[in-house]
């Protein structure tokens, strides 16, 4: 520790101003989690009105505006800025950095962002509404065709856009230039590796997706046509662009979910990684071919055929890399010593769902199938068993994993695993019945249904409400942990923990690794 | 045993079985829980591949979490066992990275088969331009004997039973006014496209999912083998009422087809006979009535009174002069969700209902306007 260092500044002004790695992260987290409280609540709205064939509580318009916004901003508001701030918390900590390396444009990457949100909820309280077509705003639904407030969502996505870049190029310069001597990069933890790797995919496709929407803005406005067939444009245009994105997108969830089972797993079967050199190829493997398969999200568009079967080999593809990485994880616990404290039940329930979302997955590559599946209710199911079961489980396995490491008390066990059970059957319960509807041919996306659904969306609702309320559960655990948790000072927390965020002060001190902890050629640096 | 039983319960089992115990009840009924086959050669070939890997994946599935449950059971802390060290193998990593990729490789070559089957657009027997409006779809036959026939096809649920004030029918949501009509065993080109965003014509019977885009023309075949009525939906979001444009195909025996067809072609040609015709209020505003309830109401309200459109009711525009009425109804306001009917309504319809919005609602402007208004304001653009 440097005789010079001081603690946090007093007031708000610590929260405004400040460069700290940590105190930026914690925003993050929380932005997020009110975000998600939000992006939820849209969610139950969805359900409630869905409870019921007929039209009961909202109208289809603004039925319409909850999809949209729920898919918004639980993408763009909850799950990526809650990996940031995790990326955050724990990258300085993990390659022994002492902060960020560009902190104040740390600062101002989180600071964007709440202005960002409040513009797009406030499109609700716009003459004609909140956008109202579907978080991947195909044109010209999104163009012509669509409410004035638009124009304010593109703004808004440009501005968390940027954040977004600001926050990946802060993540890639501090990989690579803040790691203590003797961290090698095939000495990082996979946390730290899946997280450069986001970073890079966030940087390549964001301003793509800024091209959509700044294109989208030239049709509105200022007379071209880009998307519009009778100005010699092309609506399937807008869709090539979006999912150049917006399938690498899928992966930036995905990938730092990936990093953190594979730093808890480790720990709680006491047990290294099974093949941490493979576990950095498969992350690579996975980064690459995102970029090759986004029109597997397009195949009734009527591509030719050379296109359909490309796309459709390619996707398969990704079944391998991703195979690897969840047999991975089940070697690594195999002969361990497992315990299964409420961190190591979400991966666990992360690896069981996740897996059954990517046999659906599976499934959804294969063109010809997809002709049926597409668009339906077992897309929706698909991408919810990896979204939420994927990226949100483990978001909820990484705060039950460091908290007590970062605020020093621990959790109440008991209630963190009845938030896990609680939360696993209410998944369930919500999101496998979706797989039955969309086979039976429930198109996604529509506020009312045929009778032959409505057992199938009842029992989904009544999941939904379950998953709903306990993450309530979870919220509460978190601040009476943080407020008056059971004090740990073990500065291992977990006995199997390992990797040098563990070797500081628990609870983890203001500033740590003032000066750069030595990483010798036989130390384990990760788990 | 009894152990191990335990074991399974306390851990991820439990709720397990309560979903499958949930889903048998349900699987009474085979057709509500998985894919149909259909009722086409594509469509069963589809159901087989979506089966085919389906139980692939379950094989899979029981191999992986077999491995898993049995480490969550015997490798547990609590039963003593020190943790073993190894890791890395390459031997098994080759193993399980080649593996996955032959199944892969067993898998893609029935969907390639499949693919290429279904991209065979030879030509057709019978072509039917299906084009996507919000939020209606109109069907075009344009082979010689089909030449005039083309109609628009709305959901006929009533209101009533949307906002559940009366009760659900049992095809409820899933019903239109005029079917899409097909003779059973003839092979069928469908030419999707759309006329203001994108829509997409699906039919899971059918096996067709394709869609509709505006200025672009999908092309899809099937021959349907069964007779029947096969239901489908708007699979795209195409904005407010996305859920409530459903598509119904009856497909009936190749007689009954070319008996429909004369049909609708003498309605054709009555119709022409009618445009030359002069009516009466009464008359108009009857017409008018019907068809505003199926292409007005859903913006426009019930009694006029607005919603997603402008009201009607003492609308500068319902009781200012005919022209700008008529110019609204029949080109649409570009730039909004007021389409433009003239494509969509012929001209006797389109005068009742031009005469319908004028008189009903209390604007009450006591002017008619006849199908010939309609024809002279469109010949004079």
């Amino acid at each position: 520790m440097g005789d010079h260092h001081h603690g946090p500044a007093k007031g708000i002004g610590r929260w405004l101003f400040t460069t700290n790695h940590k105190d930026i992260g914690t925003m993050y987290l929380w932005f997020s989690f009110a975000m998600f409280l939000l992006g939820g609540f849209f969610a139950m709205v969805i359900r409630a009105e869905l409870f019921q064939p007929g039209m009961q509580l909202v109208e289809p318009a603004f039925f319409n505006q909850m999809t949209t916004l729920h898919g918004l901003i639980m993408v763009f508001g909850a799950i990526m800025p809650s990996f940031v701030g995790l990326a955050n918390w724990l990258i300085p900590m993990m390659i022994g950095a002492p902060d960020m390396a560009l902190p104040r444009m740390n600062n101002w990457s989180f600071w964007i962002l709440p202005p960002a949100f409040l513009l797009l909820a406030s499109t609700l309280f716009m003459e004609g509404g909140a956008p109202a077509f579907g978080w991947t705003f195909y044109a010209p639904l999104s163009t012509t065709y669509a409410p004035p407030s638009v124009t304010f969502f593109i703004f808004s996505i440009h501005v968390l856009g940027l954040s977004s870049i600001m926050g990946s190029i802060n993540i890639i310069a501090t990989v690579m230039n803040m790691r203590a001597p003797g961290m090698t990069y095939m000495k990082m933890p996979l946390f730290v590796w899946t997280c450069l790797i986001t970073a890079f995919l966030l940087v390549a496709v964001m301003p793509v997706l800024a091209g959509a929407v700044t294109m989208m803005l030239m049709d509105i406005h200022f007379g071209t046509s880009f998307f519009s067939a009778a100005g010699g444009g092309d609506p399937v245009l807008f869709q090539h662009i979006f999912w150049f994105f917006g399938h690498p997108e899928v992966y930036i969830i995905i990938l730092p979910a990936f990093g953190v089972v594979s730093q808890i797993i480790p720990a709680f079967s006491r047990k290294p990684l099974f093949g941490y050199d493979s576990m950095v190829y498969a992350t690579s493997s996975i980064a690459f071919l995102s970029f090759i398969v986004w029109a597997h999200h397009m195949y009734t568009v009527g591509m030719p055929i050379a296109g359909e079967l490309f796309f459709m080999y390619a996707t398969m593809l990704i079944a391998v890399p991703t195979g690897v990485k969840v047999f991975n994880w089940i070697t690594t616990m195999w002969r361990g010593a497992l315990s299964f404290e409420t961190p190591m039940l979400f991966c666990l329930g992360f690896l069981v769902l996740f897996t059954l979302g990517g046999f659906t997955g599976l499934m959804l590559s294969i063109a010809p199938a997809d002709f049926q599946y597409h668009d339906s209710y077992f897309v929706v199911a698909h991408f919810h068993y990896v979204m939420v079961a994927g990226a949100v489980f483990s978001m909820t396995a990484a705060i039950y994993f460091w908290l007590p490491k970062w605020c020093g008390r621990m959790y109440n066990e008991a209630m963190g695993k009845t938030h896990f059970w609680i939360s696993f059957i209410g998944f369930n319960l919500t999101f496998f019945p979706q797989h039955f509807v969309g086979l039976a041919g429930m198109p996604r996306r529509i506020p009312d249904y045929a009778l032959q659904f409505a057992d199938f969306n009842m029992m989904s609702s009544i999941g939904a409400f379950i998953y709903g309320a306990s993450q309530l559960l979870f919220l509460y655990n978190v601040i009476a942990t943080i407020v008056a948790g059971e004090p740990v000072s073990d500065e291992k927390v977990w006995d199997g923990a390992e990797g040098l965020e563990w070797t500081v002060p628990t609870p983890a001190p203001y500033h740590t690794f003032e000066e750069p902890p030595r990483v010798g050629p036989g130390v384990h640096a990760h788990g | 045993m009894v152990f191990i039983a335990k074991q399974l319960c306390k851990l991820a089992l439990g709720p397990v079985l309560l979903l499958m115990s949930v889903i048998a009840v349900a699987a009474g009924d085979e057709s509500s829980i998985n894919m149909s086959p259909g009722v086409t050669e594509v469509g069963r070939q589809i159901y087989n591949l979506h089966m085919i890997i389906l139980w692939i994946c379950v094989v899979i599935g029981i191999v992986v979490f077999s491995v898993m449950f049995y480490s969550i059971i015997y490798h547990r802390k609590s039963r003593g066992v020190t943790p073993a060290t190894f890791h890395e193998s390459t031997k098994v990593e080759i193993a399980w990275t080649v593996v996955p990729f032959v199944i892969l490789v067993v898998m893609a070559v029935p969907a390639t088969t499949t693919l290429l089957d279904i991209y065979d657009n030879d030509e057709a027997d019978l072509d039917v331009i299906v084009t996507g409006y919000q939020w209606k779809w109109k069907y075009e036959y344009i082979n010689d004997e089909g030449e005039n026939v083309s109609f628009f096809s709305n959901l006929r649920t009533p209101q009533s039973e949307i906002y559940n004030t009366a009760k659900k029918g049992k095809n409820y949501l899933l019903e239109v006014d005029e079917p899409l009509v097909l003779p059973v065993d003839t092979k069928v080109r469908f030419l999707i496209t759309a006329n203001d965003v994108l829509h997409s014509w699906w039919v899971p019977q059918l096996a067709v999912k394709r869609d509709a885009i505006p200025g672009f023309i999908n092309e899809v075949t099937t021959r349907t083998s069964i007779e029947g009525t096969y239901r489908g939906q708007c699979a795209e979001l195409c904005g407010k009422s996305h859920g409530f444009m459903p598509i119904v195909v009856n497909v009936v025996s190749q007689e009954e087809y070319t008996e429909w067809l004369g049909e609708k072609q003498a309605e054709a040609t009555e119709i022409k006979d009618l445009m030359a015709q002069t009516f009466s209020l009464d008359d108009l505003m009857e017409r008018g009535k019907a068809v505003y309830d199926s292409n007005c109401l859903a913006c426009h309200g019930a009694n006029g009174e607005g919603g997603l459109g402008n009201a009607i009711a003492g609308s500068p525009i319902a009781t200012g002069p005919v022209g700008p009425h008529l110019e609204v109804s029949i080109n649409g306001v570009p730039g909004t969700a007021m389409q433009a009917f003239g494509e969509q309504l012929n001209d006797v319809d389109m005068a009742a209902v031009v005469t319908y919005q004028r008189n009903g609602f209390g604007n009450n402007m006591g002017d008619l306007v006849q199908p010939i208004d309609v024809y002279n304001h469109k010949k004079g653009q």
